[in-house]
């Protein structure tokens, strides 16, 4: 939250308080209201980002703040939303830029094919994979665990008395990309899966089992920082073939390796300056963003001291990323 | 805080026979007669029980609701949100109107922050408390209001949370204000008019039900994420209760005194603000007093959508699942809440002692009306240049401790020791594997094994019983509207869950709340737990249940009865405390034990607040359905997330619309029959 730049006279602003109060309830409609409001908003340089729900894409908004901030003299206003939201936000020019996406095929024909309000920005460089996982200390005790074929023999391991006599997969986040329901179905396994409903209750409870060293099998995913504090192996589902998931219903094929990607309102790719160049230039790999998440969740740094301990450290990495002037 | 909520207040208000009724309270006799009158339905019912069950077997047979019969709603819904989309930046709607509101929202919060930030922590400090110490009567009846004023604002800042803080209460003040502005409208046309009382009262056990997340999504789509969606989210949450307290002080106002305006030759309008305003503002007072702890408890929800402030540090510190964090950020708004509720409430006793009292005395006009204002405001100045000078803006940095590591610590400890293990007892997971086994899949497998025509004949004929044709017809239409909504299977699962929770709450609430009544000392123990209990984001306390419960669908049920306990034990506690001393007398002298009085004198003589307690029970129950579904209780409440965090308006609010069902079936079966009787007469 960086509001100080608002800190202007305060009579006027106690008047524009009250009179703003009314203005809501009269609504003179004397005009069009401006539409989305500009990034050179007061005459200072404001990039907008927006700030995801898990700590990966946290570690990429916090460093690209900082050296906007720090090397380049901007403000940066970074604002917390679900992935959805986020890009009918960029779309709106709310925010500038999305640092890491991990697919949305109907956001990216909406906003990118037919109202070309979103433009591509690349590569983040890192690869993200989804896929189901059993902890490492029970894969080891069975280690034919790790073929899919295999999971039924399994399941009664991973039953709950919530899972009705089947093998419970422990599902996250409502906002995460999943087709877990169909490739159980389409695969004839004897599994239920279990919505935690959300990314804080899931690695509650996988921390909880592992503690415990109890089996479990769970969609997860990489980069996530837990992975360096709990094992996993990753269950092999039928190989990923391009095109393979074209009909989610028909659906029986592991998930693809997805190289994230940054996107960008319209408007900032074309006249956002250096901000722009400089976040098109963003680029690392995935244990450079492992090393920052760690940091803000595991040592439970703050995001910027997280940001800083990176930059001092990796200057050669994000020189490349700054315009030469 | 002075009442748990709002449907309890006025339901409580409206119930009790007012004065000039002239009855006494019939509640002995009352019962009898609802004795009387469902042993009289009990044959028909029967009856009628004995026909349609082979007719409903034969026609429909058994299973759940039947594919044919649904509406899909989702189909026009998500059109609507695409049509949005393709047109919030052309269509005149939204350029001449929607814009406005959008910007005129933004500006408003913004400059109200920049005010607060411009007194510094010294002058929003010194003017938190003196505003609680005018509320409270500038004299030395004042000093404790005073006191806990100044202790909140100091504890908000020493958890390093000032900015954050001054951010959710410049959204508070925004949303506080429109939301009462518009309650009081609402209120006045309702208590002038009784047909627009009956249209605005399903109007606003919606907006109070409807879950919140259900309805940020068309908000977001319109207004973008930010300020303004979240403002007008919160809003139409904070908007009924000064709506519904308004409009009863209205109706209560002394007929007498109308009279007497009338005849002094006074028109309608001078009626309405020298005699009914100044007759409702106590009313008022409550009702604004119960509009800022409803837009309190919107700050997480509001942060999902980009409010910031305090409910943006409870959802980055969710992300790392830090508790400590979380806490760090909750206890603010707990505090904020506190201090708002015990200054509202001590201008409201303040009204109450001044009607009764005679002219204040002379030393006390100096500290009355407009002076008093004016000193709260000089003194807020004063403190404001006084930080300045000293060059102290923000808090200072190192009069700040962080709480996170050692409540980390303190929470692995607990949950590491609690869960499992635990000697005799079992541990907590082992209770909650139990409860799900014997408790509530047992229940769901019997709601889902139930053929749907008769479950709706159970619903019409428990209604029936409890209240009349009217209530039936609602509650069965409610049902079959999930039905036609087409999420049958969905909301069983839901409402297997609900009347898990409230029989746990009901049998804890109970148990405390008479203990409560009986001992003052634990009473005064409790209070401040309940007051904790209530006004914490449920969000702070997520990840300590699901380490202590698992991911699972009772813990979903704890998180629900964390949040419905309070009022339940405090509607019990007044219940049993109201019941006529000289009944409680009479009892002793004939010998009654203490065991003997509570059964069978004061219980049966506090039935009426009992059955209010139950269908509180069940409204805030059903208000925590979304909370659950974050923390693995499936069903509706995870579609509603899925909804706004996808996107998809279809699934969001057909799951809204069907909790809103559910809610309404739930309150018609609970609700006390004597307030049904009265609403019906």
């Amino acid at each position: 939250m960086n509001r100080t730049q608002l800190t202007r006279t305060t009579a006027a602003r106690a008047a524009i308080a009250s009179s703003a109060v009314l203005g809501l309830l009269a609504l003179s409609g004397c005009g069009a209201a401006e539409t989305g409001r500009s990034t050179e908003a007061g005459g200072t340089k404001t990039v907008s980002l927006t700030v995801p729900s898990w700590v990966g894409a946290q570690a990429n908004v916090a460093v690209a703040s900082y050296l906007l901030k720090k090397e380049m003299g901007y403000t940066v206003k970074s604002q917390q939303m679900g992935e959805v939201l986020a890009w009918d936000a960029l779309s709106k020019g709310d925010i500038d830029a999305i640092m890491e996406d991990w697919g949305h095929p109907k956001e990216e024909k909406q906003y990118v094919e037919n109202k070309k309000t979103v433009v591509k920005g690349g590569d983040l460089g890192v690869t993200g994979h989804i896929g189901w996982f059993v902890p490492k200390y029970y894969a080891d005790k069975h280690p034919d665990v790790t073929d899919w074929k295999n999971l039924n023999k399994y399941a009664k391991d991973f039953a709950t008395v919530e899972s009705g006599g089947k093998g419970q997969i422990l599902e996250g986040s409502p906002d995460y990309v999943t087709y877990d329901e169909a490739l159980i179905k389409n695969l004839k396994l004897n599994l239920k899966p279990k919505f935690a409903g959300s990314e804080a209750s899931q690695i509650t409870a996988i921390r909880k089992y592992a503690k415990e060293k109890k089996p479990f099998l769970t969609y997860w995913w990489n980069p996530q920082w837990l992975n360096n504090e709990i094992e996993m192996v990753e269950v092999k589902l039928p190989e990923y073939k391009e095109g393979c998931d074209a009909d989610l219903k028909k659906i029986a094929c592991a998930y693809p390796n997805t190289p994230l990607q940054k996107f960008f309102n319209k408007d900032f790719a074309k006249d956002g300056g250096d901000a722009a160049t400089f976040l098109k230039n963003f680029k690392w790999t995935t244990d450079q963003q492992n090393d920052v998440a760690l940091m803000i969740a595991d040592q439970k740094l703050s995001p910027e001291a997280a940001a800083e301990k990176w930059v001092k450290a990796n200057e050669s990495t994000w020189k490349a990323w700054i315009p030469k002037k | 805080m002075t009442a748990p909520t709002i449907s309890a207040t006025a339901r409580d208000q409206r119930e009790k026979p007012s004065p000039a009724d002239g009855r006494p309270a019939p509640a002995g006799k009352f019962r009898t007669v609802l004795h009387h009158r469902a042993g009289r339905k009990l044959l028909p019912l029967a009856v009628a029980v004995l026909v349609l069950l082979p007719l409903g077997a034969a026609l429909w047979g058994g299973g759940g609701w039947p594919a044919a019969q649904t509406v899909d709603v989702s189909g026009p819904l998500d059109d609507a949100n695409d049509w949005v989309l393709d047109n919030r930046d052309t269509h005149p709607l939204f350029l001449y109107f929607l814009l406005h509101l959008s910007n005129s929202a933004t500006s408003a919060v913004d400059a109200v922050y920049a005010g607060l930030a411009q007194l510094g922590w010294v002058g929003v400090t010194a003017g938190a408390v003196l505003l609680a110490w005018r509320a409270g009567g500038l004299g030395r009846s004042g000093l404790k209001v005073a006191a806990t004023a100044l202790a909140a604002f100091a504890v908000c800042g020493a958890l390093g949370m000032w900015d954050p803080t001054l951010m959710t209460i410049a959204l508070m003040i925004v949303a506080v204000a429109a939301a009462s502005l518009v309650g009081v409208v609402l209120g006045l046309a309702a208590g002038l008019s009784d047909r627009f009382d009956r249209i605005l009262r399903p109007v606003l056990d919606t907006m109070q039900v409807l879950p919140a997340f259900a309805y940020l999504l068309p908000f977001v789509l319109v207004f973008g994420t930010g300020t303004p969606a979240a403002l007008l989210c919160t809003v139409i949450y904070a908007a009924p209760p000064m709506a519904r307290l308004t409009a009863l002080g209205m109706r209560g106002a002394d007929a007498g005194v109308l009279e007497a305006a009338t005849s002094l030759g006074s028109n309608g309008w001078q009626r309405l603000r020298t005699a009914r305003l100044p007759l409702a503002r106590k009313e008022m007072l409550l009702g604004l007093n119960q509009t800022i702890m409803m837009a309190l408890s919107m700050v997480v929800i509001a942060a999902l959508v980009g409010a910031g402030g305090l409910g943006e540090e409870v959802y980055s510190a969710l992300s790392t699942v830090d508790v400590g964090k979380a806490l760090a950020a909750g206890i603010p708004i707990v505090l904020i809440a506190i201090w708002l509720d015990r200054t509202t409430a001590a201008a409201g006793d303040r009204i109450g002692d001044s009607a009764s009292s005679a002219a204040p005395s002379g030393r006390g006009r100096f500290l009355h009306g407009r002076w008093a204002w004016a000193l709260v405001a000089a003194g807020t100045v004063a403190a404001a240049v006084a930080g300045r000078l000293a060059g102290a803006r923000l808090w200072p940095e190192a009069w700040t401790y962080g709480i996170s590591t050692p409540v980390n610590k303190a929470q692995e400890w607990i949950t590491e020791n609690l869960s499992s293990g635990v000697p005799v007892l079992g541990g907590t997971e082992v209770w909650s594997q139990n409860f799900t086994l014997w408790v509530l899949n047992p229940l769901h497998d019997g709601l889902t094994w139930l053929p749907w025509w008769a479950l709706l004949l159970l619903v019409a004929g428990v209604a029936w019983l409890v209240g009349t044709w009217g209530t039936a017809l609602t509650a069965t239409l409610a049902m079959a509207g999930i039905g036609v909504l087409g999420v049958w299977d969905k909301s069983l699962n839901t409402l297997s869950q609900v009347l898990a929770a409230l029989v746990v709450t009901l049998v804890i609430g109970f148990a405390v709340g008479i203990m409560a009544a009986r001992a003052r000392r634990f009473e005064r123990v409790v209070r401040p737990v309940l007051d904790a209990m209530q006004t914490m984001p449920q969000f702070v306390y997520l990840i300590p249940v699901v380490a202590l419960f698992g991911v699972t669908r009772a813990s979903a049920i704890i998180a629900a009865v964390v949040y419905a306990l309070p009022a339940v034990i405090r509607i019990t506690t007044q219940g049993l405390r109201e019941v006529d001393p000289a009944a409680m007398e009479a009892s002793r002298s004939l010998g009654a034990g203490s065991r003997q009085q509570l059964l069978q004198v004061q219980l049966p003589l506090a039935r009426p607040a009992l059955q209010l307690a139950v269908n509180q029970g069940v409204v805030l129950v059903l208000a925590v359905v979304v909370v659950g579904g974050l923390v693995g209780g499936g069903a509706l409440g995870y579609d509603v997330v899925k909804g706004l965090s996808r996107g998809e308006m279809g699934i969001g609010m057909t799951a809204g619309a069907a909790i809103v069902c559910l809610g309404l079936v739930l309150d018609r079966l609970t609700q006390p029959a004597k307030a049904r009787a009265r609403k019906g007469a």
